[in-house]
């Protein structure tokens, strides 16, 4: 298993646990993505989802299951995952990109409307991206929560963005 | 002499929900803590905790802390902070070294009628050539300087295993402005949770399964890192070594129980791995082979914040109960519902193996 071995998902490992929403269902709109295949006692995501489109049910230990026809694509889930395991993949924004909203504890926090660096599930650069949503709401608790578009056949790919240079790690890496 | 009903020797996670469950029944406790600030590991953790959401699953570990803290000083626990136990003896009488508020410090003598143990655990350490040079530390270490002491270690950091200690902190060590070049695992696979590796991965961070330390180098400090493959069997695979440049080297090799006090009170111990070593036996109620002296959290096997808080809860149950703050049927119904939340934690491919080597906890303290 790749998971085990390297550290990341594979969207093979992602569709074989049924973690994966059906292409129909993306042709609806926004919707979650639980990147979250392995049994742990963790459940804050099904009382996360006031449309009761996550379920786990007991014991904690279940794989949270989404269903898929109950899912908004709200987002309200992101932040509420401790394994910042949960993603909003829109593939109907416009016809060359779509949106895919991740959680992001890093600072600096991009801005809107900046150009960001897209990566994927191993970290690696796949495409650019624009920054249209920076959400940060006192209910997330301090994991702020970022949209960005990317290309459309990128979507299944990207899940975050490299981090950006503080000036203050510029400075602490410059004092040599 | 001084009479309390109970001492809670150790003011983390589990002492403090410990002592919080007697206090609110009634009991009249006293927390001891050798360090300048009450929590214990808990403030370090900046991240949002795992486990069930009807018990602060997704709240950070530095505001369950805040929030431990708060109910203990509503219930009265009295904490006595810098202070530390230097023995305990028969009849249950606890000798500590109290520091008082004008620094000045004074022996006290406490005949408890109930002791919780609740001294936590220490890292292991990895030796290698060159291991002690400054810049190789523990895990959680780097973590107290990052997140307490909001001091950066260094600047290019290789982490020694991949357990969620080493992945979580790997993590954290990003956020604080570092730079993690990778994290090494003798192990064929991760030892942690998918999910918190998933997170180090999406930020860049490679994982090296099958790899192990070889080195660290430098004349005054730690300047680069040999690291190499390991072969089934564990031994270093010849021409698989790599050099990265790096100026700190944590090491997250897993925790052993601090069970000395334990043992001076002659607690019945054993060894098992699984829980990080020798480990003082306890029953249902988190009671030693010692009558009276309670064992919770890490002590009584290596874990994590949730199991700790559980298993304190418990003790302060059972402590109520025998010292008559609360009845039988109660005491048996509450204990009922935390064990089945202990349960449910130990649960999954991650938690057998401690659930196991729990049970045989409770076997062994019956023979």
């Amino acid at each position: 298993m790749v998971l085990r071995k390297m550290g990341y998902l594979t969207k093979e490992e992602l569709v074989n646990s049924n973690c994966y929403p059906a292409e129909e269902r993306f042709n609806k709109g926004s919707v979650a993505i639980i990147e979250c295949t392995e049994e742990i006692p963790c459940n804050p995501c099904e009382t996360a989802c006031k449309f009761k489109a996550i379920k786990i049910g007991k014991p904690i230990t279940n794989i949270p299951i989404l269903d898929e026809n109950l899912c908004i694509g709200c987002g309200m889930c992101i932040a509420k995952c401790p394994g910042l395991a949960i993603f909003i993949v829109d593939k109907t924004y416009s016809n060359k990109e779509g949106l895919i909203s991740f959680p992001h504890e890093y600072l600096p926090l991009p801005v809107t409307g900046s150009i960001v660096k897209a990566v994927n599930r191993e970290g690696k650069v796949v495409s650019s991206g624009k920054v249209i949503k920076v959400l940060n709401k006192k209910g997330f608790d301090r994991t702020p929560v970022i949209t960005i578009t990317v290309p459309k056949e990128k979507l299944d790919e990207v899940r975050g963005i490299k981090r950006l240079e503080s000036e203050d790690s510029k400075q602490f890496y410059s004092r040599e | 002499m001084i009479e309390k009903e109970v001492v809670v020797i150790g003011g983390g996670p589990s002492g403090f929900s410990a002592a919080v469950e007697a206090a609110k029944r009634g009991a009249e406790v006293l927390v001891v803590d050798e360090n300048l600030r009450a929590g214990g590991q808990l403030f370090k953790q900046i991240h949002k905790f795992f486990g069930s959401s009807t018990h602060q699953a997704g709240v950070r570990g530095i505001d369950i802390a805040s929030e431990l803290l708060e109910q203990a000083r509503e219930c009265g626990v009295e904490v006595w902070l810098n202070s530390v136990v230097v023995g305990l003896f028969k009849e249950k009488k606890v000798t500590i070294k109290k520091t008082l508020a004008d620094n000045s410090e004074k022996l006290e003598i406490i005949q408890a009628k109930k002791i919780v143990i609740a001294t936590g655990a220490s890292e292991n350490a990895v030796r290698f050539k060159g291991w002690t040079l400054p810049g190789v530390m523990g895990a959680g270490a780097a973590q107290t300087m990052i997140n307490v002491n909001r001091v950066l270690p260094g600047k290019r950091i290789l982490m020694i295993g991949s357990g969620n200690v080493g992945l979580i902190v790997s993590n954290q060590l990003l956020q604080a402005g570092a730079e993690v070049v990778g994290v090494i695992e003798a192990a064929p696979q991760i030892g942690g949770y998918g999910v918190h590796a998933a997170k180090i991965r999406r930020a860049g961070v490679p994982i090296y399964t099958s790899h192990t330390i070889q080195e660290a180098r430098g004349k005054k400090n730690v300047e680069k890192a040999v690291i190499c493959e390991v072969n089934d069997k564990w031994q270093p695979i010849r021409g698989t070594e790599k050099i990265l440049e790096v100026d700190t080297i944590t090491i997250a090799a897993g925790l052993k129980p601090l069970i000395e006090l334990a043992m001076m009170h002659d607690c019945k111990c054993s060894f098992i791995p699984q829980l990080g070593g020798w480990v003082p036996l306890h029953d249902k109620n988190m009671e030693s082979t010692n009558p009276g002296i309670y064992l919770v959290g890490d002590v009584a096997g290596v874990e994590e914040a949730n199991t700790a808080l559980e298993e304190g809860r418990l003790a302060g149950t059972a402590i109520a109960e025998t010292l008559k703050y609360i009845s039988l049927g109660n005491a048996r119904k509450l204990k009922k519902e935390i064990w089945q939340r202990l349960n449910e934690l130990r649960m999954g491919p991650f938690g057998e193996k401690r659930m196991l080597a729990k049970n045989n906890i409770l076997t062994a303290y019956k023979i």
